[in-house]
């Protein structure tokens, strides 16, 4: 594997020396552009209490192009579909070079703490959100106790 | 500026031999119908943006790239720009993405980026090391700028000396090295096709990397590549411009007599200097005269849409009447049941399955209100699509005939031939027969839409005449086309050059009452259709 550049072993060394209250990120052994990351569902929000697993994956063309990140763990959220995937700006077309990994796990933990349904991934999910918040927000709460148990 | 004088005393058309020479500049229409267009080269079209930027340049006195960037923002539209510029410059250069001339951070270069907002994504500072506590942009350049530059995309670190070399910052100030500037818009070109609105690297800055910057940064592929990028723009913010769409020509059409809200009542048809004619409207590759553009793109629509449906028809099928799915009929069983909806109901009347009890294979509820209503209800959608089959059938027949133009053309130019060995006839004279069927094609187009037309046309008086004058030219084509069919024996040939000289020209002129009443209907309010316009 060709040498990792500058950039990624800074940012490496410092997600592992000095990560975000409430998040972990630390590389595959066997692939270090691979990251096995945790983000703890922040306060007050349906999520609240729950660890979540996720996958990030640094491709040949970062910093240029964004970070590919999924969830692992299930989790019932309207910007989030089925297979983990994120509908999040930043990922997408809003994407600087100059933002990190660092910011996008703080914005996915910040997305978790403030769900859009007006621009879903997950439609039904979305919907459900529309319609009746309050099963919503108690479902959420009940896939989180369910599948973000830490185990 | 205006552009419509710009285009009069700057951009002459040049003449290639395809076209009449009304199409040179703006010259008295033919109809009313008709609209008044120029067709531009690309270098022409080059111009025009060289042109707009020139006057800026002067009016508003800044560097060429600047006034580019101000122009693209405000969609070219020059008067808007002086407007809102006069108005408030600095608001028309920040809106545009470029800070006025008099911020210090255009010629100053701070080393880190001003504290990001504190809107939604939580944005955090990229070193802290360097971050010391949100000092002025003055003290904190000046600090930095005697110690080394990390750059904050590739984290490599330039000595102090090579800043000015090595590394690069807009008028932002958010700097970062050249290497990864040049990464950064290669890759917004080559890649995403991004031109004019490439923003500076940082999270958030809206800053426009100007065109002159990226002709220094990029290498000469690339480069012509951001050129072509930026010319595609340039033209679909015009509104007054239109790509020619044929294969391999690279024309621009400008027509000011065709905007968006007057698609109700023209139908802009153009002859590109390629020699191939085009809508201005919505940009269809041929003519769809008579047909307005917004029918057009229904009737594509349907029958893309309705093509599995036509099919249908041809089988033995019902049509199950609670979920309009198809349903065939499977042994000789009444009993059917909906695979999609699960709807049971008697193959005989139609009616509910649940009202037939136990009279199994057989019925005898055909006038029972439940059955009625259900083959009603099927008649109607049976009939629609009947109707529908009716326009369809007649249009794509035509469509069809179209695609075999080249054999028209092939054989009658065997037949060309043949007049010439055996009636001893020159070639000049021999020429009606392609003059012919020029007119059968041409007449075949028209017919074709005319198809599309009568399914949206309301039925009343109006539509009777349609339709009437719709079948003269049917007939008359079709006569012509006989005559063109004919094997030319040597004594007979005058009478058949005659014969068909006098139906084509008698298709020619069915052919322009029915274009000419259509066209002059919509000018006239006299069409109305079954969908709204
Ligand atoms: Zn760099
Ligand atoms: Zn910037
Ligand atoms: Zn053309
Ligand atoms: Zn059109
Ligand atoms: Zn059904
Ligand atoms: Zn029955």
């Amino acid at each position: 594997m060709a040498a990792l550049p500058k950039r990624i072993l800074k940012e490496t060394e410092r997600l592992m020396s000095d990560a975000p209250p409430g998040i972990s990120a630390a590389p595959n052994n066997d692939n270090l552009r691979h990251f096995d990351v945790t983000v703890a569902g922040p306060d007050q929000s349906p999520y609240e209490g729950g660890v979540f697993k996720l996958e990030l994956f640094l491709p040949d063309e970062y910093p240029m192009n964004p970070p590919k990140v999924r969830f692992l763990t299930r989790i019932y959220h309207p910007n989030i579909d089925k297979l983990g995937r994120i509908c999040l700006d930043i990922l997408k077309d809003k994407w600087s070079p100059a933002l990190q990994i660092r910011t996008v796990l703080l914005s996915i933990q910040a997305l978790l703490g403030a769900p859009n349904p007006d621009d879903p991934l997950a439609n039904d999910v979305a919907q459900n959100w529309k319609e009746d918040e309050k099963a919503a927000i108690a479902q959420a709460k009940e896939w989180t106790r369910l599948y973000a148990n830490g185990e | 500026m205006s552009s419509d004088e710009d285009a009069n005393d700057y951009f002459e058309y040049e003449d290639d031999g395809f076209e009449d020479d009304e199409m040179d500049q703006e010259a008295p229409v033919k109809k009313d119908y008709d609209v008044a267009y120029n067709v531009k080269t690309l270098s022409q079209v080059i111009d025009m943006q060289k042109k707009a930027i020139a006057n800026i340049q002067t009016v508003l006195e800044l560097d060429a790239s600047t006034a580019a960037i101000l122009l693209r923002h405000f969609g070219w539209n020059s008067e808007k720009l002086q407007e809102q510029f006069f108005n408030d410059p600095s608001k028309a250069l920040t809106d545009a993405g470029l800070s006025p001339p008099s911020s210090p951070s255009a010629h100053t270069s701070p080393l880190l980026p001003p504290t990001a907002s504190s809107s939604t994504p939580p944005r955090i500072t990229r070193s802290s090391k360097r971050v010391a506590t949100p000092a002025t942009t003055r003290s904190r350049s000046a600090v930095s700028i005697q110690t080394s530059f990390e750059c904050p995309v590739c984290c490599i670190e330039y000595p102090a000396a090579s800043l000015s070399t090595k590394t690069l910052a807009l008028g932002c100030g958010h700097r970062f090295c050249r290497d990864c500037w040049v990464e950064y818009v290669v890759g917004k070109i080559r890649t995403d096709g991004e031109s004019a609105k490439i923003q500076c690297m940082e999270n958030g800055c809206h800053r426009i990397v100007k065109g002159s910057l990226i002709d220094q940064l990029v290498d000469p592929d690339t480069s012509q590549r951001y050129r072509k990028l930026l010319n595609e723009a340039f033209v679909s913010d015009t509104a007054t411009l239109r790509w020619c769409p044929h294969p391999g020509c690279e024309n621009v059409i400008e027509c000011s007599q065709a905007p968006p809200r007057m698609l109700n009542q023209i139908v802009p048809t153009v002859t590109c200097g390629c020699g191939n004619e085009l809508c201005f409207g919505c940009g269809f590759a041929a003519s769809h005269r008579p047909v307005l553009c917004k029918l057009v793109k229904l009737w594509q629509k349907k029958c893309a849409d309705d093509s599995e449906t036509a099919n249908w028809l041809q089988a033995n099928t019902k049509e199950c009447i609670k979920c309009q799915s198809t349903i065939e009929k499977n042994g000789g069983c009444n009993h059917m049941t909906c695979k999609k909806c699960k709807w049971e109901f008697c193959w005989v009347c139609m009616g509910p399955w649940s009202e037939h009890g136990t009279a199994w294979y057989q019925c005898n509820r055909y006038d029972e209100k439940s059955g009625m209503d259900a083959r009603d209800s099927q008649a109607k959608s049976r009939a629609s699509l009947e109707r529908y089959l009716h326009y369809f059938n007649r249009w794509a027949n035509h469509e069809l005939s179209a695609k075999l133009d080249a054999d028209f053309y092939k054989n009658t130019e065997k037949k060309m031939e043949a007049m010439q060995q055996s009636g001893n006839l020159s070639w000049i004279e021999v020429q009606f027969a392609k003059q012919a069927v020029d007119t059968v094609i041409r007449a075949r187009i028209t017919l074709k839409w005319s198809y599309c037309m009568a399914f949206y046309l309301k039925r009343n008086n109006q539509t009777e005449l349609f339709e009437d004058n719709q079948r003269d030219l049917e007939r008359a084509v079709e006569n012509l086309g006989y005559l063109l069919e004919q094997n030319p024996e040597p004594d007979s040939i005058s009478k058949l050059r005659a014969d068909i000289t006098n139906q084509s020209a008698y298709v020619q002129k069915r052919h322009d009452i029915l274009m000419d009443d259509t066209l002059k209907g919509y000018l006239e309010r006299r069409w109305e259709f079954s969908v709204d316009i």
